[in-house]
């Protein structure tokens, strides 16, 4: 009776120990999925952008990234608390109104943020451009975002392009980013 | 009399308990929250956290015991803000009653197997000696006489 008890024992700690091990496979396998999609980008392929549709931080109902097809979007991933993220605000609202008229539209994506803090941070650099905010944190696993702010470009066709920004941009870097993804919409 | 003594002591102790659980639910404490919560940032219980982002939910809720929410109206704000994963224990409905599920079902069948497996081992076990030959009658009962020589 106790070698059986003993052996009972052994089996639930193996199953626990299989387990663990299962969940670390998966997410192992999860985090190599989201690093394929830059290495995809990086090595000059146009993937599409995954799609997502959230709330507006300002006024009512959701914005969706397909809403914008047709456009060439800047799609920038920031939170309130990021000290970065405030530098290059003013960056972001500045190539929004240079470029608007070439049909390019600057997409914020808020996560990991309390809505009031989001709300704020939008008021205070005067933000005019679209923003969401994505509460669950459901597009960062699919887009690889391990922090902000980080920033992606996508063409009118809906495809990401050039190259991911992980950091703040500057201006150099943002407008190169757009000048592709205008250029890349044709092809 | 002990068995007595020993219910009475239970149903102290679990006053007791529903008493303060109570009591942290109409008067809540940072405390009472933050190891029931997770850091959106890092998965970790909140009290672990010091990302920027803990440090805001922090804040947030202090405001909102000052106000005079209570635990449930606070945690239900941050589902809100942060939807279901910012609950360090998944709610028990829905599909996150998998979360639950799951794990204990899968050590049960690990250890039914185990378990199946050792009264299979101990049923081989027992064969293998009632398979065992049968004694000569004959020289059994000459060790039984040599036995008793030496037991006079």
């Amino acid at each position: 009776m106790r070698r059986s008890l003993r052996l009972v024992l052994q089996g639930v700690s193996v199953s626990v120990v299989a387990l663990l091990l299962v969940l670390l496979g998966w997410e192992v396998s999860s985090s190599q999925d989201r690093q394929a999609l830059a290495d995809q980008v990086a090595s000059g392929e146009r993937p599409q952008a995954p799609e997502f549709s959230l709330p507006s931080l300002v006024g009512e109902g959701e914005i969706a990234l397909r809403d914008f097809r047709g456009k060439a979007v800047v799609l920038n991933f920031w939170a309130s608390w990021c000290v970065p993220c405030k530098d290059e605000a003013p960056l972001l609202q500045r190539a929004w109104q240079r470029y608007q008229g070439r049909g390019v539209v600057v997409l914020g994506v808020d996560a990991q943020d309390l809505s009031g803090d989001a709300r704020r941070f939008i008021r205070r650099y005067g933000l005019t451009y679209p923003n969401v905010r994505d509460g669950a944190g459901s597009t960062l696993g699919r887009y690889g975002i391990t922090g902000f702010p980080e920033t992606w470009f996508v063409d009118r066709r809906g495809r990401l392009v050039g190259f991911r920004v992980e950091g703040p941009l500057d201006t150099q870097t943002l407008e190169r980013g757009i000048e592709l993804a205008l250029a890349s919409s044709g092809s | 009399m002990r068995r007595l003594a020993s219910l009475l002591a239970l149903a102290v102790v679990g006053a007791a308990l529903a008493a303060s659980s109570a009591a942290a639910e109409t008067r809540p404490s940072l405390d009472d929250l933050e190891n029931e919560l997770m850091c959106p940032t890092c998965k970790t219980p909140l009290e672990l956290s010091d990302a920027p982002a803990a440090d805001r939910i922090r804040a947030f809720i202090r405001v909102r015991i000052a106000a005079g929410d209570t635990k449930g109206e606070i945690k239900r704000m941050l589902v809100e803000e942060f939807g279901e994963g910012v609950l360090a224990a998944p709610p028990k409905r829905g599909a996150n009653l998998l979360a639950w599920l799951l794990p204990l079902a899968a050590v049960g069948a690990g250890a039914a197997a185990l378990a199946a497996a050792a009264r299979r081992w101990k049923r081989a076990a027992q064969d293998g000696q009632d398979s065992e030959e049968p004694l000569d009658l004959d020289l059994e009962r000459r060790v039984d006489e040599e036995l008793a020589r030496y037991g006079e």
